[in-house]
């Protein structure tokens, strides 16, 4: 019963979304609709996205229940949970699935669109209305792919005895949180994509267009980082290959929105500022959306083959590829049709903020090129010559690193540079001694760490006086204000520069410390695969691991092979005991590893267990010698808490005063926000 | 760039993208040819499940057609290729050999009597290791093995309707000149 409440509560949610969407789209189609109360229209639209998020949310719920309960007569629970698997995987089941995840994905939207009809009262009443439209339509189209093609409460008659059980590679705490992360990412840049086909709709750009739409790209955006750097941090954990990024095409699938999403917040803030770059800052809300609907056709259509592709079938990929088509075709047309009425917007020189900004527009852009060229080439390569093939981690990286290093450098030197018109020796001259600096003491460090390359020296110049040139910066805005007679403490000028300003500055840092702990791992990780007895020490590098043993053990629905290591330290002082596991997971007779990793913010020591080695004749059982595969990566943590760093730098824009000002102020009073202090 | 090329640029690549998905959507990326097909269907012998048999070996079945599906209880696929596998039992056309792969052989006969028993003879390959000399990746899978014992056909996953007409029909007639 509950599975047929479920279904029926979407259903609604479906009926809903598509007769007021549509009802509005009809009714809204020009710009100033005669006969049509848009209050009213307001209204009905907030409404039913409240109720659609309330259906979804509670269909949702019911699922959960389902995996909770067990009840195996509902085909995505028994394909997809197993009565041994733990309360939290049980729960975390309700998204292991295509079709579960779908929902999940259909619950983020309903949930920005809900988000959207609550703080948006300071729009204009049409354009708002516009919006919420927009991405009632939107939710009717997911919705009807939902039910048609990936029912998730689907029954299964006769029920089984026992569930197939969830993938043991999905049995992780972060199954947990990681989906959900990506997901509001994903779909946060509807949002976005919403405002830029209003703004379309209506043929002209509203100065608060920029300004409106910045805080929900920036939380889609910052969504989408967390979600990223979870999903990698997993791999690095689990996998047992001691790699984090992998170039896999559904890990190129959340990156390609992330370039786009990157390049379309700086975008916004150059036409928020300025008025400048209108059709960029348009295409690029076009184009981010685009690609998380691409990510979402890669993943669940088959196309592509990666240890994330969810099950094949090809009914369901034309339907999302129809979808995609019709979404991005249609917003795109429209793009081609009005972008000449609303122009470039604001002129600026060729050495300005602006054209700092446009260089990493383009430099985003291309390397988005690049990772889209090589996702897609062993699909165009079989289309075309029936051949198939594949592209590697060589050449993601030969085309990456030289595309986004320079924006290392750039990213230093564009927020000292003037809105509109600047020259680079005035903006160059203080940067010279420091630039000098870092690059003797990027060369001194790799001459010492020994093998000298050209890469890494540049990789670390590049954190260095991106890291410098941000806290300049920011020291010389707060000295500003205290010359120009504010005489506040540190904090309250802190303050006056406003969060907007402050998550810029973590978010630079953060991409600084990416840079070096990339540069780092890169040039200097290294690995040991060996054989080892137990009571046999192995030196890596400054430590030395010994090898005690491996015993039996079992968990909730597996049993497992445990082995210990002792890490020590200098004078064989035990830093940690490590403890790699080989699980036999009962449900799947699968075999996962778990790594044990020593964290340390300049090292991690990485231990994942191999295979036992058959006892020569005369040894002892006791005595079994064990593969093993020992990896050591410096700096590794640098790139976790990297990433975190630039979503809590997204995150922190959404707290600047003139979001709050706006929502209590009525939306003429427009002045207030000139005066906090310009930042890109 | 031209402006006009600029702003028409973004739907041109959408349009080219779509063209190469459709096309890419026919095929199946997980279609790998099989190294086996084409070889002769590696040796075994394997104690059998039901009494009155000890052992299965594909020697036994030289110059017929025969189909080799394995499966496993604890595999939620196999239930859904169930009552393809019984229709081809029903047929009465060729041999169907299973095989338990990975599986407890008490488990094993619960399932089958659950669902009804497809298979002529069922082998027990209890720690997987034929099942390597197969290359088996994943449960189902179905080989077709033809009378002079090489394999011709294998189906990765579950069979579906149109398995039998297409791989198997044709070979029995061809095999009956």
């Amino acid at each position: 019963m509950i599975a047929e409440i479920g279904q029926l509560l979407l259903s609604l949610a479906f009926a809903a979304s598509l007769v007021i969407g549509l009802q509005h789209l009809w009714g809204l189609r020009r710009v100033a609709a005669p006969g049509v109360d848009l209050a009213a229209a307001n209204r009905i639209l907030g409404t039913t996205a409240f109720l659609t998020f309330v259906l979804v949310a509670a269909s949702f719920g019911l699922l959960a229940t389902l995996f909770m309960g067990s009840d195996f007569s509902v085909l995505n629970v028994a394909e997809n949970s197993n009565t041994l698997l733990p309360l939290q995987y049980k729960f975390a089941a309700t998204w292991g699935s295509h079709e579960g995840s779908f929902l999940l994905w259909n619950l983020m939207l309903c949930g920005w669109t809900a988000a959207v009809a609550l703080a948006s009262n300071a729009l204009a009443a049409g354009y708002r209305a516009r919006v919420l439209t927009l991405l009632l339509v939107l939710q009717a189209f997911f919705l009807l792919f939902l039910l048609s093609s990936s029912n998730p409460f689907e029954r299964l008659l006769p029920a089984v005895a026992e569930g197939r059980d969830l993938n043991p590679l999905l049995q992780d705490p972060f199954m947990v949180i990681h989906p959900p992360m990506l997901y509001m990412g994903y779909v946060g840049f509807a949002v976005a994509f919403a405002f830029a086909v209003a703004a379309l709709m209506e043929g002209r750009l509203d100065p608060t267009w920029a300004r409106w739409s910045r805080p929900w790209a920036n939380a889609a955006w910052s969504f989408l980082t967390i979600g990223i750097l979870l999903g990698s941090w997993w791999a690095y954990r689990e996998l047992g290959w001691g790699g984090w990024w992998f170039w896999d095409p559904v890990e190129n699938a959340s990156l390609m929105p992330w370039l786009a999403g990157t390049a379309l917040i700086h975008s916004l803030a150059v036409t928020d500022k300025r008025d400048a770059l209108k059709s960029w800052t348009i295409l690029l809300s076009l184009v981010a959306f685009a690609l998380s609907l691409l990510g979402t056709f890669l993943v669940r259509s088959g196309v592509l083959t990666s240890v994330h592709a969810f099950a094949t079938d090809p009914k369901r990929g034309i339907f999302i590829l129809s979808m995609l088509m019709l979404i991005v075709g249609a917003s795109l047309v429209l793009y081609a049709l009005r972008t000449r009425d609303i122009g470039l917007g604001g002129r600026f020189g060729k050495v300005s903020r602006e054209s700092f900004l446009l260089a990493n527009n383009v430099l985003m852009s291309a390397a988005l090129g690049a990772v889209m060229l090589g996702t897609l080439y062993p699909l165009f390569a079989e289309v075309l010559s029936g051949r198939k093939m594949s592209v590697g981690p060589p050449y993601f990286e030969a085309v990456f690193v030289p595309l986004l290093l320079p924006a290392a450098y750039l990213m230093a030197v564009a927020p000292n540079l003037r809105w509109k018109e600047s020259t680079l020796p005035a903006v160059l001259r203080p940067m010279l001694l420091p630039t000098l600096a870092a690059l003797l003491l990027a060369t001194a460090a790799v001459l010492w760490l020994g093998p000298f390359k050209w890469l890494t020296v540049l990789g670390l110049t590049g954190a260095l006086i991106l890291a410098w040139g941000t806290a300049d910066h920011a020291r010389r805005q707060l000295a500003k204000l205290s010359t120009n007679g504010d005489s506040g403490s540190l904090g309250a000028r802190a303050g006056k520069l406003g969060a907007s300003y402050w998550g810029m500055v973590i978010a630079h840092l953060g991409v600084a410390a990416f840079v070096a702990g990339v540069s780092m791992v890169k040039s200097y990780e290294f690995e040991r695969d060996l054989v080892m007895k137990p009571a046999e020490t192995v030196q890596v590098g400054s430590n030395r691991i010994t090898f005690i043993g491996v015993d039996q053990g079992s968990g909730p629905n597996y049993v497992t092979q445990h082995g210990v290591f002792e890490l020590t330290e200098g004078e064989g002082k035990v830093i940690y005991l490590m403890e790699p596991q080989k699980r036999m997971y009962q449900a799947g007779r699968q075999v996962m590893t778990e790594a044990a990793i020593d964290y340390g913010m300049f090292r991690d020591v990485y231990v994942s267990l191999g295979e036992p080695v058959e006892p020569k004749p005369g040894e002892a059982a006791s005595d079994q010698g064990w593969s093993v595969r020992i990896y050591v990566k410096p700096f590794m943590a640098w790139v976790w808490i990297a990433c975190l760093m630039m979503a809590i730098g997204g995150g922190t824009t959404l707290f600047d005063r003139r979001y709050r000002l706006r929502r209590a102020a009525a939306p003429a009073a427009d002045a207030a926000s000139a005066s906090s202090p310009a930042q890109a | 760039m031209g402006g006009r090329l600029r702003i028409i640029l973004p739907l041109l690549v959408l349009i080219a993208l779509a063209v190469v998905f459709v096309i890419g959507l026919q095929h199946d990326p997980r279609k790998l040819p099989s190294v086996l097909v084409d070889k002769p269907a590696p040796a075994f012998s394997l104690p059998a499940l039901s009494e009155g048999q000890t052992v299965v070996t594909p020697d036994a079945l030289k110059g017929k057609v025969w189909l080799m599906n394995v499966f496993a209880s604890w595999c939620g696929a196999c239930v859904a290729e169930h009552p393809l596998l019984l229709a081809i039992a029903a047929k009465n056309a060729v041999p169907l050999v299973g095989l338990a792969y990975k599986d407890e052989p008490a488990d094993t006969r619960e399932w089958l009597a659950q669902r009804g028993n497809p298979y002529t003879q069922i082998a027990i390959d209890r720690n997987g290791l034929v099942g390597i000399d197969y290359g088996v990746y994943g449960v189902p899978e179905t080989f077709v093995i033809d009378g002079a014992g090489v394999i011709r056909y294998k189906q990765v996953g579950p069979v579906d309707e149109a398995f039998f007409t297409e791989h198997v029909a044709p070979l029995l007639a061809q095999e009956a000149h």
